[in-house]
């Protein structure tokens, strides 16, 4: 269908009752098979699986390392040694001829084949919660609507396979997790903790006998409720929803979230931290088909004190990105994995008198590896002189569209929102010297 | 030494002192300069009567719900939790007749319902955000919302400060309005385009700036007309001394260049009630709030239709068409009705809380005879019986507190008791999952939330053994006989009391209990009726 014509068609629709929409049967499958329901029939089982093998060629997941606060471009992937702006900071060789990243990150140096860097991001948001907001969805916040962030967009479209897990999870969540905006709250990242805790609420409280009562009682007040409500009450999905939560509970699929049982080396290859134990289980919880998993390394905002705040996270940071783009590789995951690694801004050239450096959207930095990105590229430069012009620069939603375009999903591809505007899952254009399609 | 104990001793006495101030707002009445009189019964009936005619042509095979539940409607609209078992039995004291009325008063009088309706509508003025750091107090302009509130001020007068008002955004709280929309990391002062979004949408419920980047395709909005309407908020400046109009032309972002660009302030309709004299903000506030300008209450009644069914009467709720002199505009008919008697009288908010929630539809039953799914349909699009809706995360956690008290939870209740409440409320809130400004979207529960009241901490801890906290315990030991263990924990947690085949299969389990047992059986009845569908939707 043309464009316009689907846009006039959706407009259209709009005009219909609310309560017809959100009653229509169409949309009550449409959801429940969204929000996983279809995996329990087998029918849906086997044409998932059938989906699953078709896109076989794109991405089929993503796991996106957050440096909440916002990272100092110098002191991470875009350092300019000997300059005044970099005030000190040194830089190291890589494996790649002419690609250099600031000191201490010695083990992702060694993993630079495949990873790429875009060095010329620019935007306006220099505010924490806008920023934040801009990076994970690829669009300036808005107050008349939610943009859903890009794990959220992944479980919309791509097929849910045999996962009884949330597919879109978000470890040691910030202040802003990832949100399912207008695609639905059911898209929202699944909140957990670091791994060495359980993950939260998925134990019954009681033994197994006495939830099953439990269970057999509460379904004795909703017989009672149900009569004369009958469609109200399937459209709420209430009962659908406690079905998978308690597959979810039962799940063998949640040890994913854990990391004790993996080899000592393998642990202290990640880091003995919580963030390396989060990537851990990112790659851990991809292996069992979940979609995206955000992993949120804090403390960024390095006002004063900058490069010693930088030294200390770098430390955590290096190992646990560097082992998680090797451990992906060796079981062949990285292929159909996209790891993107950054924060919400960049900081200013220049340090200020508390040894700190402020908030720069103006050029920075984000590393992207995997899922047919091609590896080993670097995209713009940022001035050495610390102005804001920046050769090649790239907007963020242009890594949307990227990252989108390894998926497999058309950036271009417009949604309806529930009040009635359609919306692209990105405005940018992809950057085709990351995308190797050959694959 | 001295100075640096007594420094110390001054800044916990500060401390305790904003913890105090925290939990127990300050009442502090401002100086209305109009006062809507109050309505009298037969007046406001007639209003009623009105408002139900307009819906009668409809009028379907459906009846009037139970009085408990609307009660229970009422309660979760106005103070965002359910009623307690102390203000159930005071309910059922009253005669069955007058009970309603009662009731309405008594909610309209209560804090708890300013303070849950400013947060309500404070979600459409200046959105969830906490916004900038400093110049911007969120807790602050939700206090002073619920003041106004509380003190029944004109809904005009209301606007009017927050469009015009000049100060600074802590002595002069409305001001929180503009300054939310400063973005002091990027050197920017209040954005005008911002504040004509807000203004459009949540005191006109126009879409005025669908048109901000380009004109739209399906309305006839301009990009002209959006941006006349930013250049009153185009001389909004921050200073030293807070929020003032600044002496220079106004000035707008443009949208797509992202450069200024010099604009002339003008309004996109009703231009005979924009005043000629003022100050910018001044004039677009007159204009806004002009009884001409019919936009106004018609946004102001969908709104206050949406808080107490749940699902706004013109859908999206910030997108109804314009009034419309020959009656065509597609509206229902209540609206203007509703509209026309706001206008005229006063803007008083609670004469049309009050109107809206005597009036049939909210009166309705949430049932269809037969389960006929096609009546089902037709009959929900006419208000004939009453939508299920979801509850917010707040109004859950609100009525999983309440019913696990059976004293009612509010400012009377011991600080301690308050203070627990205030954190409990945050940190599942939080786990819960807020929506956020999207306030009335039709979405479905998701996994987390049902673990959250399966599993949650909170649940555990609320419905657990403990005789002095706990209501499951306390029902469990003191009710009289297991028929009225049963009831009271359903009137608890459901405001009803349960069908004749919820009490035999409950009474048998309880049947012959004790001690640890019985404590236990309470605590599973807690549980089954926490997770049931009703409990966590309005109905």
């Amino acid at each position: 269908m043309e464009p316009l014509a689907e846009l006039v068609q959706a407009h259209a629709e709009l005009n219909q009752p609310l309560v017809q929409q959100s009653l229509s049967r169409r949309r009550l499958l449409g959801a429940s098979a969204l929000t996983g329901v279809g995996w329990l029939t087998p029918v849906a089982e086997v044409l998932a699986r059938r989906a699953e093998r078709v896109r076989r060629e794109h991405a089929q997941s993503v796991i996106l390392l957050w440096l909440a606060g916002g990272p100092s471009q110098l002191e991470t992937f875009d350092p300019h040694p000997g300059a005044a702006i970099s005030a000190g900071t040194t830089a190291i060789d890589t494996c790649l001829s002419g690609v250099q990243l600031a000191t201490g990150f010695d083990r992702l140096a060694e993993e630079m084949a495949d990873v790429s860097l875009v060095r010329s991001l620019v935007s306006k948001e220099g505010d924490h919660e806008r920023g934040t907001y801009l990076v994970k969805t690829g669009y300036r916040p808005d107050p008349t609507l939610v943009h859903p962030s890009i794990g959220a967009i992944c479980c919309h479209q791509l097929p849910v396979g045999p996962v009884e897990i949330p597919r879109h999870v978000s470890i040691l969540p910030g202040q802003w997790p990832a949100r399912g905006g207008y695609l639905g709250n059911q898209f929202d990242a699944f909140k957990t903790l670091d791994p060495a805790k359980r993950v939260p609420d998925v134990a019954s409280q009681v033994p197994a006998e006495r939830q099953t009562v439990r269970l057999s009682d509460r379904a004795v007040v909703d017989a009672a409720f149900l009569p004369g409500r009958r469609r109200a009450v399937e459209a709420t999905m209430h009962g659908a929803m406690i079905e998978q939560a308690l597959a979810m509970m039962g799940s063998a699929q949640l040890r994913a979230f854990e990391t004790s049982d993996e080899p000592a080396a393998v642990c202290a290859a990640y880091g003995d931290t919580p963030f390396g134990r989060g990537c851990l289980a990112a790659r851990r919880l991809i292996e069992q088909g979940v979609r995206c998993v955000e992993v949120t390394l804090a403390g960024w905002d390095s006002h004063t004190k900058n490069h010693e705040t930088h030294e200390r996270l770098i430390k955590i940071l290096d190992p646990a990105f560097a082992a998680l783009i090797a451990d992906l590789r060796e079981r062949d995951l990285l292929r159909h994995t996209v790891v993107l690694c950054g924060g919400e801004f960049g900081r200013t050239p220049r340090v200020n008198p508390l040894e700190g450096r402020d908030h720069w959207p103006h050029g920075f930095s984000m590393a992207m590896a995997g899922g047919g990105v091609r590896g080993g590229q670097v995209i713009g430069e940022t001035d050495p002189e610390g102005g804001k012009k920046v050769a090649d620069p790239r907007s963020v939603a242009d890594v949307h569209a990227t990252v989108l375009t390894a998926l497999g999903i058309d950036p271009a591809h417009e949604e309806m929102t529930p009040v009635g505007r359609p919306m692209k899952f990105s405005e940018g254009a992809a950057i085709a010297e990351l995308l190797d399609m050959s694959i | 030494m001295w100075a640096r104990n007594l420094l110390f001793v001054t800044v916990c006495l500060a401390g305790l002192a904003a913890l105090g101030g925290l939990l127990s707002p300050v009442h502090k009445p401002p100086a209305a300069r109009r006062v809507a009189e109050a309505p009298t019964a037969a007046d406001l009936q007639a209003a009623v009567s009105r408002l139900n005619a307009s819906f009668a042509p409809h009028a379907g095979p459906t009846s009037r719900a139970a009085n408990l539940t609307i009660a229970r409607r009422l309660s979760l609209a106005l103070t965002g939790t359910i009623p307690s078992l102390a203000e159930i039995r005071e309910f059922e004291a009253q005669p069955p007749d007058a009970a309603i009325d009662w009731w309405l008063a008594e909610l309209l009088a209560d804090r708890r319902s300013s303070d849950y309706l400013a947060e309500r509508l404070a979600r459409a003025f200046v959105g969830t955000q906490d916004g900038p750091f400093i110049v911007y107090r969120r807790r602050r302009f939700v206090s002073w919302l619920a003041d106004q509130l509380h003190t029944n001020r004109p809904y005009d007068e209301i606007v009017a400060e927050l469009i015009a008002s000049d100060g600074l955004w802590t002595s002069k709280p409305a001001t929180n309005f503009i300054t939310v929309t400063i973005q002091p990391d990027a050197g920017k002062g209040p954005d005008a385009n911002q504040l004509a979004a807000r203004t459009s949408r949540a005191f006109l419920g126009v879409r005025l700036d669908c048109a901000e980047c380009h004109d739209h395709p399906f309305s006839k909005w301009k990009q002209s007309d959006f941006q006349s309407l930013a250049g009153f908020f185009g001389q909004a400046a921050n200073s030293l001394r807070g929020i003032r109009d600044a002496d220079r032309p106004a000035e707008i972002d443009d949208p797509l260049s992202g450069e200024p660009k010099r604009i002339t302030a003008d309004v996109p309709f009703a231009a005979d009630a924009l005043p000629i004299d003022g100050t910018p903000r001044v004039r677009l506030a007159q204009w806004v709030t002009d009884a001409r300008n019919k936009a106004f209450a018609r946004a102001a009644v969908n709104r206050v239709w949406a808080q107490l069914f749940g699902r706004p009467l013109i859908e999206p709720i910030d997108d109804i068409p314009l009034a419309d002199e020959s009656g065509t505009d597609g509206t229902p008919e209540a609206l203007a009705i509703l509209a026309d008697d706001f206008a005229t009288h006063c803007y008083d908010l609670r004469r049309l809380i009050s109107i809206i929630a005597l009036s049939e539809p909210f009166a309705a039953e949430s049932r269809v005879a037969g389960d006929d799914a096609a009546a089902a349909d037709t009959l929900a699009t006419t208000w004939n019986v009453f939508p299920l809706t979801r509850l917010r995360p707040e109004q859950v956690v609100g009525s999983l507190l309440q019913a696990c008290s059976l004293a009612t939870l509010d400012y009377q209740s011991h600080i301690v008791v308050r203070f627990f409440r205030a954190v409990g409320q945050a940190e599942f809130v939080k786990r819960y999952g807020d929506s956020g400004e999207e306030e009335f979207s039709p979405q479905g529960g998701t996994i987390p939330q049902r673990l959250l009241l399966m599993n949650g901490e909170l649940v555990k801890d609320r419905t657990k053994e403990n005789l002095v906290a706990n209501a499951a315990t306390q029902i469990g030991a003191l009710a009289s006989t297991d028929e009225k263990a049963v009831e009271i924990a359903y009137l608890a947690c459901l405001t009803r009391r349960p069908t004749s085949a919820e009490m035999q299969h409950f009474v048998a389990k309880l049947a012959g209990t004790r001690g640890d047992d019985r404590r236990q059986q309470m605590e599973d009845l807690y549980w089954a009726l926490v997770n049931s569908t009703e409990f966590s939707w309005n109905h």
